[in-house]
């Protein structure tokens, strides 16, 4: 199994989201999704450096593919989309808005906010040229298995959340402008205070969500590190590990150790749950009775 | 054109109640994991559905079957027996989401109008007219992300029609990509056909005040004397940093009545009601009122509003996206 | 938006509330019973949609009576019984008896009679949830039931129907749900 470094989801100013490819370059990792994934009005700060980024990833030996946004509404956001399908590059769909720019046969991967939860879309989407799919991260272990076994057929490479704090939800409305009483259209940059979004408790305190403007994630960081036996014998073909502003080095080099035979389950949460923010692991989309469970913490 | 009024229901007396009030087209779906209300007692039988339709199309009026969850790996067969079904009982359209439905629709029942869910998040023209030329889709229900601006822009290049929200709950989340409710409960809209379902809510009263939690996790405290919201998350009550509130959205309702003209001039073909869980009482009041706002605009009258607040969640009503600040 | 546009539920007066908690309990649970049997066998969809829920033991609880009714679906061989509070069950509704008659008549709305906190659930809330909606598509007409009703234990109930009629201003028969068009 492969690792894949998905698209950043947070706001970080241009040094630092440069800083974090750069290292990237040399981490364990064979694909890297970057580009805009959450919020149009977040990638003039950085677009200039993407270039530069996707030739030093490439040069590092990476295979490097762009996000679309993961909801397109705004004229600029639809221009944006179109021109993403003819930059060249191997595009990683995530609304259906980019799909519709692609030309008929033309390859392209499917990211974890398009909807694929059955043979018959996997199907379609394989048809219409897809090679890559990650599953949105909902899916239950038992559905994963299904789906690796119906891509194996189409010749299509299924990849699994393995570590980030999920994307839970996407809205027209950003949470973070609202929490400083603005509105979208003149948020002044609220997220770029939160580099990993910002805590969500519930009235007894307990962590639960994180807002990252007009995207909604848990709090807790989703970990596929237990799972990893079950996944590489349902034939998931990568992991994809959502990026954090600390310690992702880090987080690379346990995510290889662990696939590669050398760390167990246990050892790796233990060595993830230090590095992620709010410090707590969660896997029960894929093994719990909800996503929030984590399984190491459950009843034998 | 006459703006077409779609209205839910929740159960037969509701579909009747619902064509006797002057409903244009009614929206439900079977009893089963295959619609996005599957709600405990609520939905249609194969039997329920044909004597709904056949109800519906002696007054004159329309049923649409919503099968717009996303079928679960391995299980597919349910949702494509549905949609057979559906077109058996006579249904006029029905309502899809999932890409790989929707090629099955498409493919199997040629003959059978294909709409677009708010489940599929169709935000914008080019995904629309993706829809439309892939699929044959006739109809797009909007997400409710859209100011009424962006609704007239999408209708001036689309040949697909549109139905938008006028009243009841709203979804803060473009619908179809939320995961709220599994995180808490394990149970979801896209899965499910439930969020924040009623199996994993728990109502505690302490000194008149009202706690309600949702999968154990406390989700708002209402004093007493207070409306009480739905136990949904995203209403919740929560906290961040130092604020405390409701971070998402409050617990209000969507009532587009006023916005009714602009809509029609937006190009929109169909409004649409909200509430299959809700009584027959209520799509009872609610059908009489939006009926009589789209003859009273079809006549050149003033549209009466507000007469609904009773009926919604925290008695307070929002335009929601159609208005840009909302955002 | 305004709060005080939602019609008051009236209450029924607490000397007749103590009047009525003066009924024998037995024979009204048991005239109760048979009405609610006879519903059943009329209206079979209700334990049907009931689904999972038809074992559950429901504790209606009209919060101006002095006593709680205990509704058991039992799978169709259903189980009435009048106690007082708090009763035990999987799951609690509770609100004025107006409230709780204007939803099997479908005068009220449940989602709004909640909204106003005239109506209470406590337990489990999916049960309640269920029992509503199929009351909802049921259509009963409580009046027609009662006038069914014979028997040692026609009186006491009857004497129950027409005080909850003239005090609560909720008719018993189903309201005109049929517009003008």
């Amino acid at each position: 199994m492969e690792l894949t470094v998905g698209p950043n989801p947070f706001f970080w100013s241009a040094d630092d989201w440069q800083s974090f490819y750069d290292r990237l370059a040399e981490a364990p990792v064979a694909r890297v999704v970057l580009g805009e994934l959450v919020c149009s009005k977040r990638l003039p700060f950085y677009a200039a450096r993407l270039p530069a980024a996707v030739e030093r990833l490439t040069a590092a030996g990476k295979t490097v593919a762009l996000t679309s946004l993961a909801l397109v509404t705004l004229p600029r956001e639809r221009k944006a989309t179109a021109e993403l399908a003819e930059a060249g590059a191997e595009v990683e769909v995530n609304d259906l808005t980019a799909l519709s720019h692609l030309p008929e046969g033309a390859g392209f991967t499917v990211g974890p906010l398009v909807n694929v939860y059955n043979e018959g879309t996997l199907a379609w989407l394989a048809a219409r040229g897809a090679t890559r799919i990650c599953l949105p991260p909902e899916l239950p272990l038992a559905s994963v298995e299904t789906l690796a076994r119906a891509a194996a057929g189409h010749g299509v490479a299924i990849e699994v959340w393995g570590h980030g704090r999920a994307p839970l939800a996407i809205s027209g409305r950003c949470y973070h402008a609202r929490l400083h009483g603005r509105a979208k259209d003149n948020c002044l940059f609220a997220c770029e205070d939160d580099p990993d979004g910002l805590e969500v408790r519930t009235l007894d305190d307990t962590a639960f969500l994180a807002m990252n403007g007009v995207q909604t994630l848990s709090a807790a960081t989703l970990s596929a590190v237990h799972q990893v036996e079950a996944l590489k014998a349902a034939g998931v073909a990568s992991l994809r590990l959502s990026p954090q502003s600390q310690g992702f080095d880090e987080v690379c080099r346990i995510w290889h150790a662990r696939l590669a035979g050398g760390m167990d389950g246990e050892a790796a949460a233990g060595a993830l749950e230090a590095l992620v923010p709010g410090g707590r692991l969660a896997d029960g989309f894929l093994t719990g009775a909800r996503g929030t469970d984590w399984s190491a913490g459950a009843p034998a | 054109m006459v703006m077409e009024i779609v209205c839910p229901a929740g159960t037969p007396a509701a579909l009747r109640t619902a064509v006797q009030a002057g409903a244009h087209t009614i929206y439900c779906g079977f009893a089963d994991e295959t619609n996005a209300r599957n709600f405990p007692g609520l939905n249609f039988s194969r039997e329920e559905m044909a004597e709904g339709v056949a109800f519906a199309h002696a007054h004159g009026a329309k049923v649409l079957v919503a099968i717009n969850t996303f079928p679960r790996a391995g299980a597919e067969t349910l949702w494509h027996a549905a949609v057979a079904d559906a077109e058996a009982a006579g249904a006029d359209a029905v309502i899809l989401a999932d890409l790989g439905l929707l090629a099955h629709a498409a493919r199997h029942h040629p003959g059978l109008r294909r709409h677009l869910s708010v489940q599929a998040a169709a935000a914008n023209a080019d995904a629309i007219n993706f829809y439309g030329r892939e699929f044959g889709v006739r109809r797009v229900v909007l997400p409710r992300v859209l100011s009424v601006s962006e609704i007239a822009a999408i209708n001036a290049e689309t040949g697909v029609e549109t139905e938008v929200f006028v009243f009841g709950g709203l979804c803060v989340m473009a619908e179809g990509r939320c995961s709220l409710s599994s995180w808490a409960t394990g149970e979801s809209p896209n899965m499910n056909g439930v969020c924040s379902p009623a199996s994993h809510v728990k109502y505690r009263e302490e000194g008149g005040a009202l706690s309600s939690t949702l999968g154990g996790f406390t989700i708002n405290r209402v004093a007493a004397g207070k409306p009480a919201p739905y136990p949904t998350l995203c209403k919740g009550v929560f906290r961040a940093g130092t604020a405390e509130g409701h971070l998402f959205e409050d617990p209000v309702s969507l009532d587009a009545a006023a916005l009714m003209p602009a809509l029609r001039d937006a190009g929109v073909t169909a409004l649409k009601i909200e509430g299959r869980q809700r009584s027959r009482a209520y799509v009872g009041q609610v059908v009489r009122a939006f009926r009589a706002a789209v003859d009273a605009l079809e006549a050149g009258r003033e549209v009466p509003s507000g007469l609904l607040t009773r009926l919604t969640e925290g008695g307070a009503t929002t335009t929601g996206a159609y208005k840009k600040t909302w955002r | 938006m305004p709060q005080d546009t939602a019609p008051t539920i009236p209450r029924v007066p607490p000397a007749l509330a103590a009047a009525l908690g003066l009924l024998p309990r037995t024979p009204v649970a048991l005239a109760l019973e048979r009405t609610v049997r006879r519903i059943a066998v009329a209206h079979p969809g209700l334990i049907r949609r009931l689904g999972p829920h038809d074992r559950a033991r429901f504790v209606l609880d009209p919060t101006d009576l002095p006593f709680v009714i205990c509704l058991e679906p039992n799978g169709g061989d259903v189980r009435v019984g009048v106690c007082g509070r708090p009763g035990q069950g999987t799951t609690r509704i509770a609100g004025p008896l107006a409230a709780l008659l204007g939803l099997v008549h479908g005068a009220y709305d449940g989602d709004a009679l909640f909204f106003s906190r005239d109506l209470v659930i406590e337990g489990d809330t999916a049960a309640a949830l269920a029992l509503r909606n199929a009351v909802d598509d049921a259509e009963i007409d409580l009046s027609g039931e009662i006038a069914r009703l014979s028997g040692p234990f026609a009186g006491p109930v009857r004497r129950l129907a027409g005080v909850a009629e003239r005090m609560t201003g909720v008719s018993l028969s189903r309201p005109e749900e049929i517009g003008a068009w």
